[in-house]
C-alpha cells in the first residue's frame, strides 16, 4: 500500500528552516508563495547592516534570503522537498534599500530538470517594480548516498 | 585590523582577520549554528558574507594606500559554489583584477583545508562613488 506524501507546504518547511542555522540568525520570515515562487522578509536589525555610519541592510545577508528562497521555490514547483546544492548565485544591486527597512526576497523556479533547477528573483524593499537587487542562480539536485554525508 | 573596520553585519557573523598576505587581508569564520545552512554544512549565503567582506576589506585598503577617499556600492556579484563547506573553519582572500577610476573588478576565493581547493568564489563589481554623496 503506496502512502502519498503530503505536497510540499512552503509555509511549514520556511518556519521549520528559520528556527535553525544561519537563517534563524538573520531572523527571516516567510511572506507568500505561488505554484512557482516564494517571498521571504529579512526585517532590518541594527547588527546586520553593512555600514557604520548607515542604517542600511548589507548585502550578505540579502544573498542569504535569495538563496534561501531559491531553494523554497524549488521546492514548491517540484512539490517535494529534494537534496539541492547552489551551484552560482548573481546578484544585482540596482539601490541600496531605504534605511531601517525590511527587504523582501521573491524567487520563482522558472524551469526544473532531472539535474538542475533554474531560477530569478528580486529583493525589494515594499513595492516590487522598483527593486532593491535582481538575482538568478543555478542549483543542482545531489544524490542521497548516505554514505557520501 | 584597525584601519578596515568589519562591518556590523561582518562581526554578526564572526568574521574575523586572520592575517595579511603581502598586503592583502585573510578574513575567516568558525564553523557554527549563525552560518549553518543544511545541518552540518556552511550556508551558501553566509560564505557570500564572507567572500563579499574580504573583497571590501583588500578595495578599501588598497584605496586607503592610493590616498584615495570612496564611498563603495556593490554592483554585483557572482557566487561559484565549488563543493560544500564543512564543519571547518572557513578563510577567504581577495584579488583585485582591475582598479579605475569608478569601478572595481575584485576576484575572491574561499577555501577551508586546502586553499588550491577552493570551496567558493565569486567576482565583484564595486562602484566607487564620491564619498559623502
Amino acid at each position: 500500500m503506496a502512502t502519498e506524501l503530503p505536497p510540499f507546504d512552503p509555509a511549514k518547511t520556511a518556519q521549520f528552516m528559520m528556527r535553525h542555522g544561519h537563517s534563524a540568525k538573520l531572523g527571516l520570515n516567510f511572506r507568500d508563495n505561488g505554484p512557482d515562487w516564494v517571498e521571504l522578509e529579512l526585517p532590518w536589525r541594527d547588527d546586520l547592516v553593512g555600514e557604520v555610519e548607515r542604517e542600511i541592510l548589507a548585502s550578505g545577508p540579502i544573498i542569504s534570503m535569495l538563496d534561501m528562497a531559491s531553494g523554497l521555490s524549488i521546492w514548491t514547483k517540484h512539490r517535494a522537498f529534494v537534496p539541492i546544492a547552489t551551484l552560482d548565485l548573481r546578484v544585482d544591486y540596482q539601490r541600496p534599500a531605504r534605511e531601517r527597512s525590511s527587504v523582501f526576497g521573491r524567487v520563482e523556479c522558472y524551469r526544473l530538470t532531472r539535474s538542475a533547477a533554474f531560477v530569478r528573483g528580486i529583493a525589494h524593499d515594499g513595492d516590487p517594480d522598483d527593486t532593491v537587487a535582481t538575482m538568478a542562480a543555478t542549483f543542482m539536485s545531489i544524490s542521497q548516498d548516505p554514505r557520501n554525508v | 585590523m584597525s584601519d578596515a573596520p568589519l562591518t556590523p553585519y561582518a562581526k554578526s557573523l564572526g568574521i574575523f582577520v586572520h592575517g595579511d598576505e603581502d598586503g592583502t587581508p585573510v578574513l575567516g569564520f568558525e564553523f557554527g549554528s549563525d552560518v549553518e545552512g543544511r545541518p552540518q554544512h556552511l550556508h551558501g549565503g553566509a560564505t557570500s558574507g564572507l567572500l563579499e567582506t574580504a573583497g571590501y576589506a583588500l578595495l578599501r585598503k588598497e584605496l586607503q594606500n592610493l590616498g584615495r577617499e570612496h564611498r563603495l556600492k556593490p554592483i554585483n556579484i557572482t557566487a561559484q559554489f565549488l563543493s560544500a563547506g564543512k564543519q571547518k573553519t572557513t578563510y577567504a582572500k581577495a584579488r583585485i583584477i582591475k582598479l579605475g577610476r569608478r569601478n572595481a573588478n575584485v576576484s575572491v576565493e574561499a577555501w577551508q583545508d586546502d586553499r588550491e581547493r577552493p570551496i567558493a568564489t565569486a567576482i565583484m563589481n564595486i562602484l566607487m562613488a564620491e564619498p559623502d554623496v
